[in-house]
């Protein structure tokens, strides 16, 4: 069924909740399952915003326009329910959350899953995320580590990829995951990322990225540009070179 | 179901526990504070001579002192005094039946997952069962280290020098309003005495010994850790204590002798109509260690400063509370630390959490005596709100006379965020289990100090109090 879309935005206008500026301006995308996703932009373009309004952030008014996950208008949903349905977004900005081990962070999360009544097993849980920071290249010492607190830039961009391959979205978001990791690191989670997506082909990636190189790693079969609001531009990965050798220039002129 | 239980079905005898109805004064004294109920308790006990004047002593300057008018709002109280009965003999505290308890506390204990015979017991309609077992074999142990843990009537009886040398030296009566009636009316509580060298692993838990005297509204603790010693008691639990009493005021006495290792942790939740004022210090010698630990959840109002006066040179001293304040709730918590000698250190952590319309109050003092070079004190208090109506305020009080000493204070207020919200929500948490998470978090430097059985029931709580912060 790889023609129905996972995602399909269109025409989406949304603002902040409390104030009146709009923020995006029409957007329309669509996301075929298990592909993957690129939207590159220039800073203050409304990618963050657009990641945020696919997870339900209650600060962000949709105001115009749909967006339909599996076929069902999420537009209601609550963010706790998007991510039991299956939606996952790696923060451009994580939060810290003291006292809390990434260890407990986890478990709650993964037990919130469970079926009323059900009881995650602590056995299979504890197996799994030592395979999962194995896999990212880190040590198992981190899982007692308060979630983001004292964390290096590149430390918090690890955990939530740590969180993305404990959780198996169905659709991931990255918001500028890369940005933060040294080129070693950004090699280590790529190749985590591309190991997630070799167990669930089914999983759609949307990558939010300045830079080509993540793009090199995590090969893209759409690009898109956004400028002020709208997305102007979607290709192939050429696209992405092209921004890379000219700049985003050429689309400030373009009509907002 | 318990909702059917009758007073047979818990195996009680019905003609001693009989019901008794508001209108029949037996066993009670009179409503209201005053020499005929301070002679009358003092008989009942059969108390020597000197017990019975130290009570009246501390009646008159109980009458003498005016009501405190800082703190919390006490100016309904009087109107309670005048109506509680300041004794009530043991067996009387039998008397409601699990009907009588109202259903919200009855659904606590079934989700918090406490045993039924403990509900019981919890609800004081029931008789401890199961740690009757425990209690003994512990018991045996104590016995042969020379452990004295007994009910304060009994230490008053069967210890009566130790017991003399050290009550009231540590809080004495003329101390403050409530201690003074605590000492004329004084019912329930511990006598512990450790004697030299003796360490013990097993912490000595209050809970084991309720069964002798329920906890009583004027309950009175003296502790001696003798020189050498290292010791861990344990008061209170995590459920909420259904009463009909809307007045709690205990005094705890512990004399830390030089170089023992002492802890006392009391974790209580009040039902909400309670005043709850509690004075509570250790007098901590040479080299020696007190800590406090000490969660309050629950009641209307909570006055309560643990304190640690660091006597002898190298004392050191640690206050660690945590606060909870639901709907309509003060905590008026904090600790005193008084550096009386050279060398000593001490430190307040006080976390608070307020929700809905709760207030939490940090009181603190920290007070450094002219000679007491070197002292260290280190006050960190932490208040958390949950809503934009939950408030908190801050009084550190601290009075140094000694120069070459080191203070520091550290106030934080923060509020639950909503991109905190937000990001444990977008991991599948529901508000409540998110809000949750977050409290936990902020009480985890102490919580995790706390024996395990603790930490999950506080755990519990918390989440329960969190569903009720959501919408
Ligand atoms: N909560 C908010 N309140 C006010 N303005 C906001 C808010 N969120 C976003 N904006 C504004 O909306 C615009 C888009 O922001 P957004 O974070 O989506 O950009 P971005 O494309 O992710 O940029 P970057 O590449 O720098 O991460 C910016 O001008 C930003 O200041
Ligand atoms: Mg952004």
């Amino acid at each position: 069924m790889s023609d129905t879309p996972i995602l399909s935005i269109r025409d989406v206008h949304a603002k902040v909740a409390d104030e009146d500026t709009e923020i995006l301006h029409g957007v329309d995308l669509e996301l075929g399952k298990g592909e993957i996703h690129a939207i590159m932009g220039p800073n203050g373009s409304g990618k963050s915003t657009l990641a945020k309004i696919l997870a339900g952030h209650p600060g962000y008014e949709v105001t115009a326009g749909s967006i339909t996950y599996k076929g069902e208008d999420i537009l209601e949903a609550e963010p706790d329910e998007r991510s039991k349905a299956g939606i996952f977004l790696a923060f451009q900005y994580p939060v810290e959350i003291p006292g809390v081990s990434i260890a407990n962070f986890l478990r709650t999360a993964l037990q919130s899953r469970e079926e009323e009544g059900g009881e995650l097993d602590l056995f299979d849980f504890q197996d799994e995320l030592l395979a999962r920071m194995e896999l990212l290249g880190m040590d198992a010492s981190f899982a007692e580590r308060p979630v983001n607190d004292g964390f290096s830039g590149g430390e918090k961009k690890r955990n939530e990829i740590l969180q993305m391959a404990m959780l198996r979205p169905e659709l991931a978001l990255m918001d500028e995951t890369d940005s933060g990791l040294d080129i070693d690191a950004l090699q280590v989670v790529a190749d985590g990322v591309n190991k997630l997506h070799q167990e669930n082909p089914d999983m759609t990636v949307l990558i939010i990225t300045h830079y080509q190189r993540l793009l090199n790693y995590l090969k893209p079969h759409f690009v898109h540009v956004m400028v002020k609001g709208k997305l102007v531009r979607s290709g192939g990965p050429e696209v992405a070179e092209e921004l890379e050798a000219r700049g985003y220039e050429e689309f400030k002129t373009v009509e907002a | 179901m318990p909702q059917n239980d009758t007073i047979q079905d818990l195996g009680l005898d019905e003609y001693q526990y009989h019901f008794i109805t508001e209108d029949e004064p037996v066993f009670r004294s009179g409503r209201g504070l005053n020499e005929k109920v301070v002679r009358e308790i003092s008989a009942q006990k059969d108390e020597p001579e000197w017990m019975l004047e130290f009570r009246l002593k501390a009646l008159e300057i109980y009458n003498a002192k005016p009501m405190p008018t800082w703190g919390g709002d006490l100016s309904n109280l009087e109107n309670v005094l005048d109506e509680i009965y300041f004794y009530v003999r043991p067996q009387e505290k039998m008397e409601r039946s699990w009907d009588d308890v109202p259903p919200n506390i009855k659904e606590t204990f079934e989700r918090l997952g406490i045993p039924e015979a403990e509900q019981k017991v919890l609800a004081g309609v029931g008789a401890q069962y199961e740690s009757e077992m425990v209690y003994h074999s512990l018991k045996k142990e104590w016995d042969e280290k020379g452990v004295i843990f007994d009910s304060i009537e009994d230490g008053l009886k069967n210890h009566p020098e130790l017991f003399r040398e050290h009550f009231g030296t540590v809080i004495p009566s003329a101390d403050n309003k409530f201690s003074a009636m605590n000492s004329a009316v004084w019912s329930g509580g511990s006598f512990v005495y450790i004697p030299k060298g003796v360490e013990l692993d097993t912490p000595l838990q209050a809970y084991f010994r309720v069964n002798q005297e329920q906890m009583g509204q004027f309950e009175r603790t003296l502790i001696i850790a003798d020189e050498g010693s290292k010791a861990h008691y344990i008061e209170g639990c995590t459920a909420p204590v259904y009463s009909t009493e809307s007045f709690h005021s205990g005094v705890i006495e512990i004399v830390v002798k030089p170089g023992a290792h002492f802890r006392y942790t009391t974790i209580q939740n009040w039902s909400n109509n309670m005043y709850n004022l509690v004075t509570q210090r250790a007098l901590v010698h040479e080299n020696a260690t007190m800590e406090w630990l000490d969660g309050n959840l629950g009641s209307k109002l909570t006055m309560k400063y643990p304190s640690c006066y660091l006597m002898g040179e190298g004392a050191h001293g640690s206050i660690l509370s945590i606060a909870y304040s639901g709907d309509g709730q003060h905590q008026d918590t904090g600790g005193k630390v008084i550096h009386a000698a050279p060398n000593t250190t001490s430190q307040i952590v006080s976390k608070s959490i307020s929700k809905g319309t709760g207030r939490s109050t940090y009181r603190g003092l920290c007070q450094v005596h002219e000679g007491a070079i070197n002292s260290k004190s280190n006050v960190e208090c932490d208040a958390l709100l949950i809503n934009d109506t939950s408030r908190t305020d801050t009084y550190p009080y601290i009075e140094i006379e000694e120069k070459k000493s080191n203070i520091g204070h550290e106030a934080t207020v923060s509020k639950v965020g909503d991109e905190q919200l937000f990001y444990l929500m977008s991991r599948g948490m529901d508000e409540a289990e998110a809000m949750a998470l977050i409290v936990r978090g902020f009480i985890e430097p102490i919580a995790k100090l706390l024996p395990l059985e603790y930490a999950v029931e506080l755990n519990r709580l918390i989440e329960l109090e969190m569903e009720g912060s959501v919408g």
